[in-house]
C-alpha cells in the first residue's frame, strides 16, 4: 500500500509539496520512490538558483537509472537536503520525512492551485 | 513484435510481487525486494535466479570436440566429461559473436549454453560454421535454468539432493536428482560466489524451482532477479555480452585473454586475427574504475582523460555497487592508461567527473 499523505500536495511528475508561508519543502512520493528502486544519488541545484515553473530543479539516481527532478512551481531554492545528498538511501526510507530534498521560495503561491490532493493523486497514479 | 516468452517460473515470479520486464524477447523478473536488498543477499547468505531465457544448444557426434574447438578459442577437446568452460566464439575479424559455457555431457555430447539475446544470431553462426557430421539441436526453450549461488548454496543444493556437494569442483557438472526430477547440475554462476546452475527440462521444471526456493528462503536467502545478477556480475568485472563485449571487441581487448589457446592445434574462427593482435598488441584495453567525485558513471558515458581534455574512451557498464559502496563501472582505454591509480574523467551530464583505473574484481576495494 502507497503512502499518500492528506496534508501535502501533489504533482503529475511525482513530487510532493508541504507549503508554510511562501516556502515549499519538497521530495518525491513514496509511489515514485518505489518504482524508482534503490536511490543512490541525489544532486539538487545550489541554494540561490531560480527555476522557473516545470523546471529541473535535480537529478535523482537509482541503481537502474537517471531521472530529472521538477518543480511544479516556480522559484528559488533556499535549502538542499545535504543528509539526503550524502545519504540517498533515507530518499526510499523516508520519503515524505527525512528524505525530503529541497526548500523553495515560490515566485507565485498561486500556481499551487493547479497541484492535486492526496486524493486527486491517489486516483492519479491508480491507488 | 514477436510475443513475449514466459519461463516456466513466470507465475512465481507474479505471485512474489517481481517487477517484470522483457529482456531479449523473455518476460523476466528485473527485481523483487530490491536490488540492493537483492545483491547483499546473495553475498551473504543466498539468492535463487530464474536464468531460463539462457540458451542451450547440444552438440553430438564423434566429432563433436573437434568441430567445436574450430568455433570456439577455449580448448574443448581437453574437457573430460562431468568438466565445463567459459569461452567466446568470435568472427573472423576478432570481435565476439558471443561468450557461452561449453560442457561436456558424454564422450560425444557437449551443451554450449548462450546469451539469450544472442540464440537467434549463435545458432545462424553455429550452423553455418559447423559441418555436417555433427548433430546440433538448439533445446532453448525447453530447457529451464534455476541458479542458486551464495556462501549458502553448497547446504542448500545438498538438502535438495540428500548427498554431499564438497567433491563438485567449480567448473564441473554432474546428472542428479532435485525433487524427482533429473537435472544437470553445475557448479558456475556469474556473481563470484560459490553457487550452483541447475538445467532440467523446462515442462517438468517447477517442481525444481519450489525445492531451491523453499530451501533457499528457509536459509535466509531471498528470490533475485536480473537487476542484482547485473551489479553482482559488475563487482566481478564479469563481462557482459552487449554492453562490454560485442562484435567490436577482441577477447585480448575485454581482458579474457586466457580464454584465446593460439596454441591448441586446431585453427578457429578469428584466429588469425587474434594471432596478430596477440603479437602487436592491443591499443585499447577493459579497465574497472571507481569514481572518485560523486556521480553515477552509465553505459555510454564518455570518459576522459586526467587532464579532461582528451575524449580517451567509453563507459561499458556503470552504476552503483552495493557491496564495494562505490559508484563503480567498466570502460576501455588507450593501454597506456590501464594501469592502477591512473587517473579518469567520466562525462556525467556534460560534467567531468573525477575517477580512477582501480584493481578488479572491485570486491578488493574493500581491502
Amino acid at each position: 500500500m502507497v503512502n499518500i499523505p492528506d496534508n501535502l500536495s501533489y504533482s503529475e511528475t511525482h513530487e510532493w509539496l508541504l507549503v508554510e508561508g511562501n516556502v515549499a519543502t519538497i521530495g518525491i512520493t513514496d509511489h515514485a520512490q518505489n518504482e524508482l528502486g534503490d536511490i543512490v544519488y541525489l544532486e539538487v541545484k545550489d541554494p540561490g538558483t531560480d527555476v522557473p515553473t516545470d523546471g529541473e530543479f535535480g537529478i535523482i539516481e537509482s541503481v537502474k537509472a537517471a531521472s530529472d527532478l521538477y518543480l511544479p512551481v516556480g522559484g528559488k531554492v533556499t535549502e538542499v537536503n545535504e543528509a539526503a545528498v550524502e545519504d540517498p538511501a533515507i530518499i526510499n526510507k523516508d520519503p515524505y520525512g527525512d528524505g525530503w530534498l529541497a526548500k523553495v521560495e515560490l515566485a507565485d503561491p498561486g500556481e499551487l492551485e493547479k497541484l492535486m490532493d492526496a486524493a486527486a493523486y491517489g486516483a492519479f497514479i491508480g491507488e | 513484435m514477436s510475443k513475449t516468452i514466459k519461463t516456466p517460473f513466470y507465475e512465481k515470479h507474479i505471485e512474489l510481487g517481481a517487477r517484470m520486464v522483457e529482456f531479449a524477447g523473455f518476460a523476466m523478473p528485473v527485481q523483487y525486494s530490491g536490488i540492493v536488498e537483492e545483491h547483499r543477499k546473495v553475498r551473504e547468505t543466498a539468492g535463487i535466479f530464474d536464468l531460463s531465457h539462457m540458451g542451450e544448444f547440444f552438440v553430438s557426434g564423434a566429432d563433436a570436440a573437434y568441430e567445436l574447438d574450430s568455433l570456439v578459442t577455449n580448448n574443448v577437446s581437453k574437457l573430460e566429461v562431468g568438466e565445463a568452460l567459459y569461452t567466446p566464439m568470435c568472427v573472423e575479424a576478432g570481435g565476439i559473436v558471443d561468450d557461452l559455457l561449453v560442457y561436456r555431457i558424454s564422450n560425444v555430447e557437449y551443451m554450449m549454453v548462450v546469451n539469450a539475446a544472442n540464440i537467434e544470431k549463435d545458432w545462424k553462426h553455429v550452423k553455418k560454421f559447423l559441418p555436417k557430421t555433427v548433430d546440433v539441436e538448439n533445446r532453448s526453450l525447453e530447457t529451464a535454468l534455476v541458479a542458486v549461488q551464495g556462501p549458502l548454496a553448497e547446504p542448500i543444493l545438498e538438502d535438495a539432493l540428500g548427498a554431499r556437494l564438497n567433491e563438485l569442483e567449480y567448473y564441473h557438472h554432474m546428472y542428479a536428482e532435485l525433487a524427482e526430477t533429473p537435472v544437470t547440475l553445475s557448479r558456475t554462476g556469474y556473481t563470484g560466489e560459490d553457487g550452483f546452475e541447475v538445467y532440467v527440462d523446462a515442462d517438468i521444471a517447477l517442481p525444481v524451482w519450489d525445492e531451491l526456493y523453499d530451501l533457499t528462503v528457509e536459509a535466509g536467502g531471498v528470490p533475485v532477479g536480473l537487476g542484482a545478477r547485473d551489479t553482482l556480475r559488475m563487482e566481478m568485472k564479469y563481462c557482459l555480452y552487449g554492453n562490454d563485449i560485442d562484435e567490436t571487441t577482441t577477447p585480448y581487448e575485454a581482458g579474457i585473454g586466457w580464454t584465446v589457446k593460439l596454441k591448441k592445434p586446431i585453427d578457429f574462427v578469428g584466429k588469425k586475427t587474434l594471432v596478430k593482435q596477440k603479437e602487436v598488441g592491443v591499443k585499447r584495453e577493459l579497465v574497472g574504475f571507481v569514481m572518485t567525485d560523486k556521480g553515477v558513471p552509465r553505459p555510454g558515458y564518455d570518459v576522459f582523460s586526467g587532464a579532461k581534455e582528451k575524449k580517451v574512451g567509453l563507459v561499458t557498464s556503470g552504476g552503483y555497487g552495493p557491496s564495494v559502496d562505490r559508484n563503480i563501472g567498466l570502460a576501455y582505454v588507450p593501454t597506456e592508461l590501464t594501469e592502477i591509480g591512473t587517473e579518469l574523467h567520466v562525462e556525467i551530464r556534460e560534467k567531468r567527473v573525477a575517477a580512477e583505473v582501480c584493481d578488479t574484481p572491485f570486491l578488493k576495494l574493500l581491502g
